[in-house]
């Protein structure tokens, strides 16, 4: 028995491996949702932001690899656990068979997953590599001069005077084909329902739930996913309906100070 | 004074699996059911159409069946859609024929899973649960009589939690209900029930390793976490289990990978 063969060869270490991808994944995606709300800031805030992130370095490509293993764990372990148990339930499906309690999001988790891997491919040719709409990418728009400087813990990383890539505007620009933000707020809705069941069973599988505050747990899992939904659905939303415009956005440049 | 449920008789239609051996192909054959006494277990049901269907020359539906009173585990069928049907915490045995209405068409399968291959109509070979049972779901040592009492102190809520999980019929009811066909539910009873007593921990580790290695290599599914087996488990053992028993493999693996071997295996005896 050694803990590398048992994580990557049993049903369990496989679920363990779903489980901890899982716990990064969803560590990552909080973080991504409470960088991009600065996006209802001033232009200084996400534009700051974007070039502190870039200006990384190794740690950028260190955490861009680690979060690229885990999707590519998570997707090898739920491909080989779904094939092992498609095989498991045998050639002669039943006549009937009825749900008994399982809640909706676990019955999804392939094709909301699907949706999501989807999600991640158009996303990062969007706003990352600039092969989707790159006409509207940061690397074609003109450059930002920032208004003010950019602080992370106190710190001032990007000065005031910078001139960097623009990626307020390629945000709100990038939404602006109601075909695009459309489906933006599809794969965030289905990547909450996915959020839903995940959330929960990561606690069940990692030997952390019990029935003593499973109910809590599941409480507060709904409100962390409306709650990531609505964050997440705010962007695109706000550009859909003209909340956020390029021209507002031009218009509270001058005026923000503080 | 006789309840009216037990003057009133109804019939129903049977909808039954019927499959003449393991390698033979199966298909439903609807059968009627007439003049069913409400307070009939499904079994007794069972039992009656069978007699009709030997009077009419035509081979009785094969159903498993042994102690009737819902502690044995060997009852096993799929009643619409339900191992065990349509009852809360009751086996094939405890479900009472009232649970259904006149005119009812009743879908009555084998439980299913490949690791459950069908015998014969309604009866699956369950030697599977047997198999991860041998491999670790005992105590090595001998026990010797019943101890005196107290000598091994054991917290009461551990030894009612200890019997929670002992209360598992191995009736492979969660393995039906799951859409994995996964072990998980009946393996973690197992290994609950030991791992939660004092006699149990000199093997914990052991036990939890080669008990999934086993229900793994005997093709059972893995779980998703949907609860299905704990609602359609006669004992309604609680898929808390399942959790501690994840954990159990987890601690297990990583105390296993530190182990040192002991040089002299022989004990002395070479």
């Amino acid at each position: 028995m050694n803990l590398v063969g048992n994580l990557f060869g049993s049903s369990i270490g496989r679920k363990i491996l779903m489980a901890v991808t899982g716990l990064v994944l969803i560590g990552f995606v909080i973080g991504h949702l409470v960088g991009n709300l600065q996006v209802f800031s001033h232009p200084d805030k996400l534009n700051g932001y974007a070039h502190f992130l870039q200006s990384l370095g190794p740690a950028l490509w260190f955490a861009r690899i680690s979060l690229l293993v885990c999707v590519a764990i998570h997707i090898w372990a739920a491909t080989v656990l779904t094939l092992e148990s498609k095989r498991a339930r045998g050639g002669q499906a039943y006549g009937v068979k009825t749900w008994i309690q399982a809640t909706l999001a676990s019955r999804y988790m392939r094709w909301t997953g699907y949706v999501v891997l989807a999600f991640i491919v158009y996303h990062l040719a969007h706003f990352t590599l600039g092969t989707a709409q790159s006409a509207t990418y940061k690397a074609a728009l003109p450059a930002y001069k920032m208004a003010h400087d950019y602080h992370v813990l106190g710190f001032t990383v990007v000065p005031a005077g910078t001139e960097v890539l623009d990626v307020h505007r390629m945000v709100i620009l990038g939404f602006q084909p109601p075909l695009v933000a459309s489906f933006y707020l599809l794969a965030v809705g289905l990547l909450s329902l996915h959020l839903l069941h995940g959330m929960d069973s990561l606690f069940q599988t990692l030997g952390w739930r019990n029935s003593r505050w499973s109910q809590s747990l599941r409480n507060v899992v709904i409100l962390a996913c409306l709650a990531y939904f609505a964050g997440n659905a705010a962007i695109p939303g706000a550009v859909l309906s003209g909340k956020l415009s390029s021209e507002s956005a031009a218009k509270s440049a001058p005026a923000a100070h503080h | 004074m006789v309840a009216a449920s037990t003057l009133k008789t109804f019939s129903v239609t049977l909808r039954v699996w019927r499959q003449a051996g393991p390698a033979a192909t199966g298909a439903f054959v609807d059968y009627p059911a007439k003049d069913i006494s409400p307070d009939m277990s499904f079994l007794e049901m069972l039992d009656v159409v069978n007699d009709e269907l030997t009077a009419q020359g035509i081979e009785p539906i094969a159903f498993a069946h042994d102690c009737r009173e819902g502690i044995c585990g060997t009852c096993s069928c799929t009643i619409n859609g339900k191992p065990h049907g349509p009852g809360k915490g009751v086996a094939t045995c405890q479900t009472y024929m009232r649970s259904f209405s006149d005119g009812d068409t009743i879908v009555v399968e084998p439980f299913r899973a490949r690791a459950f291959p069908v015998v014969k109509d309604l009866v699956v070979n369950r030697a599977a649960f047997d198999k991860i049972q041998q491999s670790g779901g005992f105590i090595t040592a001998r026990a010797g009589s019943a101890p005196d009492a107290n000598a091994l102190p054991i917290p009461k809520g551990d030894a009612d939690l200890a019997m929670d999980a002992a209360q598992c019929i191995g009736c492979g009811a969660c393995v039906a209900a799951c859409k994995n066909a996964s072990a998980m539910l009946f393996v973690s009873a197992k290994v609950g029930h030991l791992g939660l007593l004092p006699q149990g921990q000199a093997e914990r580790d052991r036990r939890v390793l080669a008990m999934v290695n086993t229900m793994d290599t005997l093709g059972f599914g893995s779980c998703t976490n949907q609860y299905e087996c704990s609602a359609a488990c006669p004992k309604l053992i609680s898929h808390d289990f399942i959790a501690r028993m994840n954990r159990d493999y987890l601690t297990a693996s990583l105390r296993s990978a530190f182990k040192v071997a002991p040089a002299n295996t022989g004990g002395g005896a070479a």
